[in-house]
């Protein structure tokens, strides 16, 4: 499982006042707590904060370089922050995200490709998020073959099939689920799946526990990565157990101290 | 149509481990062992790299050989009352370590007090310059008394002791780390209590890196398809980056050819299988090549002439170093 942690994202007042104030410290904690709870690699979002996107980008991006050397996620729709970003970065990158038109692919996947990221491609064109399967898988195979006109490696490519919140979008996790499926047979070897997690339980009562059934779910049809709060130890607990029923991990008794020793 | 490319690549690879000191390094051997640092699964030189041959030990046994099979013991009777002559014997035979299991220390048999069984490995170290691995009892109370004794004894040489079991572990583990030894964690034909036991030692202070795996052992015809298993899944594991199961692996296996009939019965008694001077051997050899074929690295062996046999054998097909492009 690739958990890549959401936790440094403008959303979360913290960060946002971290981010305005220029103070490092409660970045590289929230970097240094999440990898140490199982994350491998960290989404980076500057959310709604003032000052430049671009600047406060670049700023996140060396202070969470400090003290990591793990992959960054860097989570923004915009093209050219995304870019700055990118170029910018020591560490490896993640592009997150495109959508799966394919002007926007032909955009984003030759920066990856040119960058030497890794990307995240989301489900998504023009006319929105899709409303069942069929769609989901349409667009999946345009982005994967769209991965491999730009020669882009498939094991580079991370497909979202974006999961909306059950209690507005009830028919959506199932969706998500068939996508998944019929997507890991479109190629050898298949892409990447990921998910932004916590959007499966936004408004709900019982979030943690949407959070962790879920994410059990899609495991068990292949999903291989989440954007997830990898300080919920619950969650990642049962991810790791998931995986070991799925026998992508060798059982032990302490089997969980193994998978995080194995990082 | 071009050839698609096959090669498997793992993201992990063994762990190299090195028994024995030179003075240089502490010690007073004459050289030094190391086994590991495989990159793939066994034999496929065009996609990995073994950058160490396989490892070879004959046991030298405290406690004689009157029980072991006629084809072995023919070799060994006359030096089994001296155990500093067998060990000199073994070099000359070949092996690349020498393994002094500890037999007469076993409550059944002699019940060799600690203080003779150090005096035994400091024979064996002063007549022999291999690199030494110290086999227990497996009576817990009796290697917990008699082990620590041994890694004493053997102080900088880096020996290789055996063996940590799940149920008892902490004393040996101990006496390793103190004396700066190589330890053996043995768990029965059992992947994840393998991986529990390397973590439980990681626990107490041990380096993963100083732990060779023992998954026990069956002789060819006796039972070899369950280790040959558990050796081939911990191995895929490792390489797929499981770092509790990057261990090198060693099976002790000469002491067990001797409950396999096919290896023992005298021609007398079964003619059509050929005879028992060639037919023992081979089965020794051919064991080995079986593990060899599963992941293990390093073998303890009985019959000097079958351990002529297996080197021979990995010389013709082990994959050269570097051979991987």
């Amino acid at each position: 499982m690739f958990v890549i942690g959401e936790r440094i994202n403008g959303m979360f007042k913290e960060v946002k006042k971290a981010i305005e104030e220029r103070d490092k410290e409660p970045i590289q904690s929230l970097a240094r707590r999440q990898l140490a709870a199982g994350a491998d690699a960290l989404d980076v979002n500057v959310g709604p904060t003032k000052g430049k996107a671009v600047d406060n980008m670049l700023w996140l991006i060396d202070t969470i370089q400090e003290v990591t050397d793990a992959p960054i996620c860097v989570d923004t729709p915009k093209f050219d922050v995304m870019s700055a970003a990118l170029k910018a970065a020591g560490n490896r990158t993640i592009l997150n995200s495109t959508k799966a038109s394919s002007p926007e692919l032909d955009r984003y996947i030759p920066l990856a490709v040119q960058t030497g990221s890794q990307l995240i491609a989301l489900t998504i064109d023009e006319t929105g998020v899709p409303r069942d399967v069929d769609a989901r898988v349409a667009m999946g195979a345009n982005i994967v073959t769209k991965a491999m006109e730009h020669g882009l490696e498939l094991v580079d490519l991370y497909i979202d099939p974006v999961i909306l919140p059950v209690n507005v979008a009830p028919k959506q996790p199932k969706a998500v689920l068939g996508a998944i499926t019929q997507l890991k047979v479109i190629s050898d070897p298949p892409p990447n799946f990921v998910i932004g997690l916590s959007n499966v339980s936004q408004s709900c009562k019982e979030r943690e526990l949407l959070n962790r059934i879920f994410l059990c779910m899609a495991i068990g049809v292949g999903l291989n990565a989440a954007i997830m709060d990898a300080l919920d130890t619950e969650l990642m607990n049962a991810a790791i157990t998931a995986e070991v029923l799925l026998e992508k991990q060798l059982y032990c008794d302490d089997y969980i101290a193994a998978y995080l020793s194995n990082r | 149509m071009p050839i698609p490319d096959v090669k498997e690549r793992f993201s992990g690879a063994i762990n190299e481990v090195t028994i024995g000191a030179t003075p240089a390094q502490g010690g007073s051997r004459i050289r030094t062992v190391t086994i590991g640092g495989e990159t793939g699964l066994p034999m496929l030189g065009f996609e990995a790299s073994y950058p160490h041959s396989p490892a070879f030990a004959l046991e030298v046994n405290t406690s004689g050989v009157d029980d072991w099979h006629r084809e072995a013991r023919k070799h060994v009777a006359d030096l089994a009352s001296n155990l500093e002559k067998w060990a000199a014997r073994c070099e000359e035979w070949g092996a690349d370590l020498v393994c002094l299991d500890l037999a007469a220390a076993h409550p059944d048999r002699e019940g060799r007090s600690p203080e003779k069984c150090a005096d035994d490995v400091k024979r064996v170290l002063g007549a022999c310059g291999l690199p030494l691995i110290i086999w227990g009892t497996d009576v817990d109370e009796a290697d917990n008394n008699v082990l620590p004794k041994c890694t004493q004894a053997a102080a900088g040489e880096n020996c290789l002791l055996g063996t940590a079991k799940a149920d008892n572990y902490r004393t040996l583990a101990a006496s390793c780390l103190a004396d700066s030894h190589k330890i053996i964690a043995e768990a029965p034909s059992d992947i994840n209590l393998s991986k529990q036991l390397h973590i439980l030692l990681r626990d107490v202070g041990v380096n993963l890196k100083d732990i060779v795996m023992h998954p026990t052992c069956g002789a060819l015809g006796f039972g070899m398809i369950y280790i040959y298993s558990t050796v081939e899944r911990g191995r895929i594991a490792a390489l797929g980056g499981d770092t509790l199961m990057s261990t090198p692996v060693m099976v002790n296996l000469g002491k067990e050819i001797g409950r396999v009939k096919e290896a023992i019965a005298p021609e007398e008694d079964m003619p059509q299988w050929g005879k028992l001077q060639a037919r023992a051997p081979l089965w020794e050899s051919a064991t080995v090549l079986g593990y060899l074929a599963a992941g293990a690295e390093l073998f303890v062996m009985r019959n000097p002439e079958a351990l002529q046999q297996a080197k021979a054998a990995i010389e013709t097909m082990w994959p050269k170093p570097q051979a991987a492009s």
